[in-house]
């Protein structure tokens, strides 16, 4: 979107050159487009901003402005009691979701490894390999996301009662990990697809094996694809909701979403402990992301470009 | 070092594809060897058979006396060059050089002595302590060379080593290779689709073709007489005139009624085409002795040379190679006629040479 957008102003300026008297009215127009770019950008930033603003200052609030009408925006009084319930129960043990976000860090943690494990070198194999009915096999592979979680829970629901796996944190894992290998292996293989076969097949001829050539060439060249996916498919363990509420039934298992979704639902709502959890929730994806930004990037825009 | 056998070489890919039909090769001790043919003929699948990196579906291959179709790459003591060159990207030029031997744990100060000998031979020098990514095509190139003989291996394979660098660069390389190679007296198995690489670098060249060998040559017996149509059409820039001839009267006669000379034993009943080379023929005046009558119907002007193209009647214009000093306008008439030598006549059906 922003190249675009970057790519028609150049093509604009290109365009006002030519025109007549073409200095003056260059800058008079750029000037008001900038005006109006910079406006347009402003509110919609304010808009998709605003909750998340809201939030932090609920978060922030005790419990009476809150509620306040009208609403106060500055003038209230700044307390962190809320976070401090976040973590701690107030017989001074921890809290409830502290537990949960100490569940979700293992799960979503745990089908992070176990997708990457498995989906890494399985796109290494489908990038190298000539297999049969190879693309049937990568379709079918993504037809496991096809269907959206709410239509396959009861079924996984009833199968993991027979197993046993029901409020189990394995069975998260597992499901989870499911789901990640798929999306994996398919970004995965626009990584390796990008790293040329011959250093493996070079490291082959001088001595090593198919694996070892792997190991020692293609992997660490891999590494940024890697930190992307991964990065990728945490989030999506790391805010799954569907499952989670399912498959969970016990706080000593449940993640953080369906753990602060509980928090709504009673006689009294205490919004303000809902707002520090949402917060205290968002931090470990925003500080992922900001560390893996240019991987991201990367990952995003894989094989936009043709070399 | 040792020379490579291939017998009836087959390779056919899980979905189906067959990229070797059916491959034989006798490359002797010592040759430098041209694979040549258009892409998906099968040359690059049968050099990595050779090399290991793919299993034949079925078929031998040996180098020197060993059977080495169960063997992996890094056992058949060869080296290979790519297109892409394959420099390892995080290593130094020097420990690029140094990466197979360490491989197959040679002691360190022999190591630096063949580093230090194959750079020397390459001219690295200066470009020992440089990475990859900071150096220009070319000397990647060399790295890629010096990195396959530095090991001394029985054999060398090049997977179209030359085709990623520029014109000018290309012809200097093309010398290099082969003067290293004459000089090492290595086998060496150059895949090209260039016939100019091939017809320049080749002690003998295989010409292949949907997975088959259509034939196998030296430079000058491919260009005189090429084995089929199909030869026929790929070597040579232009390439051959294909032309269609009946037998009439103890020759070989074209359309508008050019005469060639006749090969002996031919027998009447097959539709024939004949062969003949750009510089075979020749432009003359209208109405020259023995010309038929012709049109120019364009002109390529290369400076040392000017390629006619001349339209007799028949089904194809022909093309005609003249010393640039032949001037003729556009769309004039002119004479045609053949002043060659006998040409190599093909069976229509069968595309195959048959006198």
């Amino acid at each position: 979107m922003t190249i675009s957008s970057d790519r028609l102003v150049k093509a604009g300026a290109v365009t006002d050159t030519v025109a007549d008297n073409p200095l003056p009215r260059r800058r008079r127009r750029g000037r008001g487009r900038n005006i109006v770019e910079v406006t347009l950008l402003t509110v919609v930033a304010a808009a998709m901003l605003f909750p998340v603003l809201w939030i932090l200052e609920t978060s922030i609030k005790e419990n009476r402005d809150v509620y306040a009408v009208p609403a106060k925006f500055f003038d209230f009084k700044v307390t962190f009691a809320h976070y401090k319930d976040v973590f701690f129960a107030s017989d001074g043990g921890a809290s409830d979701v502290s537990r949960s976000f100490l569940n979700s860090i293992l799960v979503a943690g745990g089908s992070t490894v176990l997708a990457t494990l498995f989906g890494v070198p399985a796109a290494w194999a489908y990038s190298r390999f000539p297999l049969r009915a190879k693309k049937d096999q990568l379709f079918f592979i993504l037809s496991t996301r096809f269907m959206p979680p709410v239509v396959i829970v009861i079924p996984v629901f009833l199968m993991y009662r027979e197993l046993g796996l029901i409020n189990t944190h394995i069975g998260l894992i597992l499901v989870y990990a499911a789901f990640n290998v798929s999306f994996t292996i398919w970004m995965m293989k626009g990584f390796v697809d990008e790293v040329p076969a011959e250093y493996e097949e070079a490291a082959m001829l001088d001595g090593y094996t198919r694996l070892q050539a792997f190991r020692r060439f293609t992997l660490p060249l891999l590494v940024p694809g890697i930190a992307a996916t991964a990065v990728f498919a945490l989030i999506f363990s790391w805010n799954e909701f569907v499952f989670a509420i399912f498959l969970t039934t016990s706080q000593d298992v449940r993640t953080a979403p369906p753990a602060i979704a509980g928090l709504i639902g009673g006689t009294t709502v205490d919004w303000g402990l809902v707002a520090a959890c949402a917060v205290v929730f968002a931090i470990p994806v925003l500080v992922f992301a900001f560390l893996v930004r240019k991987h991201l990037v990367a990952g995003v825009t894989l094989g936009a470009v043709r070399r | 070092m040792a020379g490579i056998e291939v017998t009836t070489l087959h390779k056919r890919y899980p979905d189906g594809t067959v990229a070797v039909d059916r491959v034989d090769l006798s490359i002797g001790d010592g040759e430098l060897f041209v694979m040549l043919g258009p892409s998906g003929c099968g040359k690059t699948t049968t050099l990595r058979a050779i090399a290991g990196l793919e299993r034949q579906t079925s078929g031998d291959i040996r180098i020197g006396s060993t059977l080495v179709n169960d063997l992996p790459p890094a056992e058949r003591d060869i080296a290979m060059v790519f297109q892409f060159y394959a420099l390892y990207p995080h290593l130094t030029t020097r420990d690029n050089l140094a990466f197979p031997l360490r491989a197959e744990k040679m002691p360190e100060s022999q190591v630096r002595e063949r580093v230090d000998e194959a750079a020397r031979m390459m001219q690295l020098g200066p470009l020992l302590d440089r990475r990859p990514r900071r150096l220009s095509g070319g000397e990647q190139q060399r790295v890629a060379l010096a990195r396959a003989l530095v090991r001394r291996p029985r054999a060398f394979l090049m997977d179209e080593p030359l085709t990623n660098l520029d014109a000018e660069l290309r012809a200097d390389m093309r010398t290099e290779i082969k003067h290293l190679q004459a000089q090492l007296g290595t086998t060496m198995v150059f895949v090209t689709h260039d016939q100019v690489e091939a017809m320049s670098l080749g002690h003998r060249i295989a010409i292949l073709n949907k997975g088959r060998v259509e034939q196998i040559g030296t430079p000058l017996e491919v260009y005189d007489r090429p084995a089929s149509l199909f030869c026929a059409s790929f070597i040579g820039s232009p390439p051959m005139n294909l032309i269609d001839v009946e037998i009439a009267d103890g020759a070989l006669r074209g359309a508008g009624g050019l005469l060639l000379p006749p090969p002996p034993g031919l027998s009447r009943d097959r539709t024939l085409i004949a062969g003949v080379r750009p510089e075979a023929l020749e432009v003359t005046e209208p109405g020259a002795e023995g010309a038929i009558p012709a049109r120019v119907v364009s002109a390529e002007a290369l400076g040392d040379e000017i390629i006619y193209v001349l339209d007799h009647g028949g089904a194809r214009d022909v093309r005609v190679r003249t010393a640039p000093t032949v001037r003729y306008d556009l769309d004039a008439p002119v004479g045609l006629r053949h002043s060659g030598v006998m040409t190599p006549v093909y069976d229509a059906s069968t595309e195959e040479l048959v006198a």
